[in-house]
């Protein structure tokens, strides 16, 4: 069996994990605390990938930075280099594509915070950002875990914007799902059997340790306080 | 702290609406808002603190101007250095109570802040807990936990927000007698939020007395409780004579308090000898024909009836004892026992229906 799309999928789902936590934490912190009217945009916004196709999201993340475009022509500026059927470009895609994975957990942890503490916090003196990262952040533990497990899992798996934005390029687009996919076009069925048992069991187990931790995070959490 | 404090604001909601208007002086002293629940209480308490805001009014501290809808000003929490204590204390779960007493003190260098915290785990008696994690504490721990927490950055108004409604009844009746001892020291004006008549009377020196979102009437506990202005004021309080007094003897759970010229017998309840604050309802005022033989009760006292006065259905009098009295009774009993207004009256009160309350 063919291991380099396992090692692809593993680094690109640790990149667009990474990313998400840098983005989706100040994202969710300023959707939980803002009394902006038009939040809900850009919940939907966020929300967007979750009921779009695949395709129709791929399509516009390869439009988007296609050289043509302004993102695309600044990066190709910047770094020398193209977008579209890069592993740069599948981390770009994917962190869109998982975002909502990252942020809805967030944001439902943050919000499940007792209000209370924070206002306990502002009462003494604390800013609203020293509150949200030293009251609020360690609170939500069990959230912030479940976001990076479902973004992980989520990337692992992506398949249709990958191959809109990737293509099939061995090392550098060439993901599990992409490799399952060739592998049955070109009717390889064994390799693509065994690729797809390797893929079902690391994404149970990657649950089920999550669930378990997640239970003994639960018994000791804040609302139990 | 000599700033007084200027409250008038007004706050709209879907089903109530709170408006109010009030001062609190700046000598060192007590304040109870007192109420039913939903009265608006803790809106007014919220407001002060900066954690809502009026739709409309003003709220300044001395010179300070914290809000003013009409120049659009709203000082935030952070800004006004109060101390608000929460109803069910709202301690970081995840801090020690060391850390949750020093959470947030950034103007200290090091040294000082750990001589602070360490004052106030000795103030608080918090010692030998100050390196456990709060969520192991029992309730009154946590409620002192709280209190050192507020009062560590030297709050200059501290809100309390039912304070003691959380505890278990005997650490209830414990904190209440300390509360005031414990916070003494501090020397800060404190706005006391309670329902809880017992509370009111232990704790307050002032009382605003608030029902549907607006006050009734304000003024020291004993002059509200002996003389409401309305009937819905005498219904929140509940009872019609307050009186300070001044317990001097105590034995086999029998307390001898004196009040004016006059010593009565009562039972000590949860007092110590000392100052206390005694109640007695007027319905439980018993009149007494001249030369009345003995009965059960323990305290007879003599007055001058000064007003008679006919309610629905009862007849109220109020008595000069040395202290104003006002007994309840019935028209059958006015008629019967022939009295009169500046005539000497006689009085009985059973010892079990005098009421006491610590008042440190």
């Amino acid at each position: 069996m063919n291991l380099d799309p396992f090692y692809l999928s593993l680094r690109l789902a640790a990149v667009v994990t990474a990313g998400l936590l840098v983005l989706g934490i100040p994202l969710a912190g300023w959707l939980s605390q803002t009394r902006w009217k038009w939040k809900f945009l850009v919940e939907s916004m966020v929300a967007l990938p979750i009921v779009l196709p695949p395709t129709v999201l791929g399509y516009y993340i390869l439009v988007a930075i296609s050289p043509n475009s302004w993102l695309g022509s600044a990066y190709l500026k910047v770094f020398g280099d193209t977008l579209p059927f890069t592993f740069q470009g599948l981390v770009l895609a994917s962190l869109l594509y998982s975002l909502p994975f990252a942020v809805q957990p967030f944001l439902a942890s943050f919000e499940s915070v007792d209000l209370r503490l924070s206002e306990a916090a502002w009462m003494l003196g604390a800013s609203r950002i020293k509150t949200f990262l030293t009251v609020v952040l360690p609170s939500s533990v069990p959230g912030l875990l479940t976001g990076i497990v479902l973004s992980f899992a989520h990337t692992l798996g992506e398949f249709g914007v990958v191959l809109l934005v990737g293509g099939n390029i061995p090392g550098s687009t060439r993901v599990v799902s992409i490799a399952i996919f060739d592998n049955v076009q070109s009717m390889e069925y064994h390799e693509a059997g065994q690729m797809s048992l390797v893929l079902l069991v690391f994404s149970f187990m990657v649950l089920a340790l999550v669930y378990a931790v997640n239970r003994r995070i639960w018994a000791v959490s804040p609302k139990r306080f | 702290m000599n700033a007084p404090i200027v409250v008038e604001i007004e706050k709209t909601f879907p089903d109530r609406k709170v408006d109010v208007a009030f001062t609190l002086e700046p000598e060192r002293a007590w304040t109870v808002l007192f109420g039913p629940s939903g009265a608006g209480k803790t809106t007014v308490l919220r407001c002060l603190a900066g954690l809502d805001r009026p739709d409309r009014g003003l709220i300044r501290f001395g010179g300070e101007t914290w809000f003013d809808s009409q120049k659009r000003r709203f000082l935030p929490p952070q800004k006004r250095t109060i101390g608000y204590f929460f109803q069910d204390y709202a301690l970081f779960p995840h801090l020690s109570v060391r850390n949750n007493i020093g959470y947030h003190l950034p103007d200290l260098s090091r040294t000082e802040r750990s001589a602070r915290i360490g004052e106030m785990l000795d103030v608080f008696d918090l010692g030998s807990l100050a390196d456990r994690n709060v969520r192991s504490l029992s309730g009154g721990e946590k409620q002192r936990v709280a209190l050192a927490r507020t009062l560590v950055r030297r709050p200059r108004l501290l809100l309390l927000d039912e304070p003691l409604s959380a505890l278990d009844q005997p650490t209830r009746v414990r904190l209440r007698k300390d509360l005031r001892k414990l916070l003494g020291r501090f020397d800060i004006p404190v706005l006391l939020v309670t329902h809880d008549r017992t509370e009111a009377l232990s704790l307050g020196d002032r009382l605003i007395v608030m029902n549907e979102g607006s006050i009734l009437q304000q003024g020291s506990i004993s002059d509200v409780f002996s003389r409401p202005n309305q009937k819905r004021t005498a219904e929140i309080v509940g009872m019609e004579n307050v009186l300070p007094g001044e317990m001097v003897a105590q034995a086999d759970g029998m307390a001898q308090v004196r009040v004016g010229n006059h010593q009565l017998t009562t039972l000590a309840g949860d007092c110590d000898p000392g100052p206390v604050m005694v109640g007695i309802r007027a319905e439980d005022i018993v009149l007494l024909p001249e030369n009345s033989p003995r009965s059960s009760a323990r305290n007879r006292l003599t007055g001058v009836l000064r007003h008679i006065t006919h309610e629905e259905t009862l007849v109220r009098l109020t008595v000069d004892c040395g202290f104003p009295l006002d007994a309840l009774i019935t028209r059958e009993s006015l008629a019967e026992l022939d009295l009169r207004e500046e005539r000497t009256v006689h009085l009985a009160v059973k010892a079990t229906e005098i009421h006491l309350f610590p008042h440190t």
